[in-house]
């Protein structure tokens, strides 16, 4: 079969690998439909998240259609039409039953170098890495589903294959930002990065109460995109001072709750960006915090910071003491999906969920490589490229 | 103004000797009575998701209890939620069998005990061990990556 394939730093090119085959009794086979670019994808591709191997295969939010299941599977049939969490996970051990998906014991094979990395490993993850499993990923005409019944999920008629999409990642992620983040009635949220994921946890913290929701990032077009359809407030981060114009904002409290969803290569300006992107550069810090860094030092006192992009390892300069001083909570996560996943499925049947808008450009698996140029240099206003096999 | 100068470096040098002194005894009297930190000494273990009995009556576990030189011991966790599993070599049984080259050749015998203790956790939690597509490396760094893949499962804390 045809699959975009990693091959080296900044490297991609659709090449031809084996058909997945179901290799546990709980694996289903699902012929991809749709699948989307995600920006965490772009620290795999430049080299930033370690533990990827030449050939190693792209792509970790899809939906697709059921074609072969193992013995063991008992809920999905052939010919279903699901959308599969990003998140590899069994359902079963103690972190699944709690809702915490993905840490869960049980979906990653690979546990000694999540272990090395994390000091304990995670669940699994599609086209992540073999710190979190190297199953290969969804920008490929087939994938291999393991414990199918606890990861894909059956989407209702009605909803069109490229909104869908959308609820394999993007916006269970943005959920559980809002949810853990703990966004109650009439609170103020402030969210870093208008991509989907910030798109979706601006969203979701307006469905959990929240009164004013404040969306910034640099980029215009996106800016306008969550105005647009979300109906939020914005903020240009290079024509302000972010930290002044929340406190405001606010009557010089500061939000209750910033959610994060930038992660590990933030752009920024100032002095700040440089050093971070030396210190990157020189790979004597590994990831660069610049939204992180400002989530905490806005945040109310005794408010909420959540972590929603992705980070892999070492920062500098971190705020630690704002954090305990101004008695904050802090959190993070990779998407805890299974949780969410069918709840968001039927608010987007209802019509309550728009994702449509997130997928600014289509094109054929083939042209995957192009996809992820225009999609990591944000040429033409491309928030999401969404391949099709 | 020389007897000065001469007399403040007599006590700062004085000062530094006392100071490092004191350092040297601090470092002898803590390796007197630091606990044993011999990894060999310490116990593998998981917790898995299922009560006691059922643990104990599963075959891997018994398998597990009859390799020689390990001790193997099932306990009830914390809020009676889970079981823990734990497995320590006894006697000789890793002299000299367990440095970081045994590790690095995979010949360390606790390397199939943390993969041991982890199937039997998947297995009982729910009924298989995931495994992962075969990769076919080409570049050396692949080679490397799919040499640490297929050992990670016996590496990691356990």
């Amino acid at each position: 079969m045809k699959a975009l394939c990693w091959q080296g730093v900044n490297e991609l090119g659709v090449e031809r690998v084996p058909d997945p085959a179901v290799l546990n009794d709980q694996d289903a086979i699902v012929r991809v439909r749709a699948s989307a670019t995600c920006g965490s994808d772009l620290h795999l591709i430049g080299g930033y998240i370690p533990a990827m191997q030449a050939g190693d295969v792209l792509g970790h939010e899809f939906i697709g259609e059921v074609v072969e299941t193992g013995p063991g599977v008992r809920r999905l049939g052939v010919g279903d039409r699901v959308v599969v969490c990003s998140v590899v996970a069994c359902g079963r051990c103690r972190y699944c039953e709690d809702g915490l998906w993905s840490l869960c014991d049980n979906g990653n094979p690979n546990s000694g170098m999540g272990a090395a990395l994390w000091g304990y490993e995670t669940g699994g993850l599609y086209g992540y890495s073999h710190a979190t499993g190297g199953f290969r990923g969804s920008h490929a005409e087939y994938v291999r589903v393991p414990f199918a019944d606890y990861g894909a999920f059956p989407v209702p008629d009605g909803i069109d294959d490229d909104a869908a999409v959308f609820a394999s990642d993007a916006v269970p992620t943005g959920w559980m930002g809002a949810e853990l983040g703990g966004v109650t009635g009439g609170d103020t949220v402030a969210v870093w990065g208008a991509g989907a994921v910030g798109q979706m946890a601006a969203w979701s913290a307006g469905q959990l109460g929240a009164e004013r929701v404040i969306v910034i990032d640099r980029l215009r077009d996106r800016l306008d995109m969550a105005q647009r359809h979300l109906g939020v407030e914005t903020i240009d981060y290079t024509a302000t001072d972010v930290g002044a114009e929340l406190r405001e904002r606010t009557g010089g409290r500061g939000p209750d709750v910033c959610i994060e969803a930038v992660g590990m290569e933030a752009h920024g300006t100032g002095p700040q960006h440089v050093y971070d992107k030396v210190k990157q550069l020189l790979r004597l810090e590994t990831d660069r915090p610049q939204a992180a860094r400002e989530a905490v030092m806005a945040c109310r006192k005794g408010g909420s910071v959540f972590l929603l992009g992705v980070f892999v390892g070492l920062v500098d300069k971190f705020p630690l003491g704002a954090v305990m001083n101004k008695g904050l909570t802090v959190r993070g996560a990779q998407q805890h999906g299974q949780r969410y996943i069918p709840m968001l499925l039927e608010r987007m049947a209802e019509g309550a969920l728009q994702t449509r808008h997130l997928a600014t450009h289509t094109m054929p698996l083939r042209r995957g490589a192009e996809a992820y140029e225009l999609f990591k240099e944000k040429r033409d206003g491309c928030v999401r490229a969404v391949l099709h096999p | 103004m020389h007897w000065l100068a001469k007399n403040v470096a007599l006590t700062v040098g004085v000062a530094i000797l006392r100071f490092m002194l004191r350092a040297v005894e601090r470092r002898i009297a803590a390796r007197g009575t630091r606990p044993a930190s011999d990894p060999a000494e310490r116990w593998l273990a998981v917790t898995v998701n299922a009560a006691p009995e059922t643990v104990a009556a599963d075959p891997q576990v018994r398998r597990l209890q009859d390799v020689p030189g390990l001790k193997v011991r099932l306990t009830p966790a914390p809020g009676g939620r889970s079981t823990e599993i734990a497995a320590r070599f006894t006697g000789d049984a890793l002299a000299g069998r367990t440095g970081p080259l045994s590790r690095i050749a995979g010949r360390d015998p606790r390397q199939p005990v943390r993969r041991a203790l982890r199937n039997t956790k998947s297995m009982l939690e729910t009924g298989e061990v995931l495994r992962t597509e075969p990769t076919r490396p080409r570049t050396p760094g692949g080679r490397f990556m799919a040499a640490l893949a297929r050992r990670s499962g016996g590496e990691g804390r356990l």
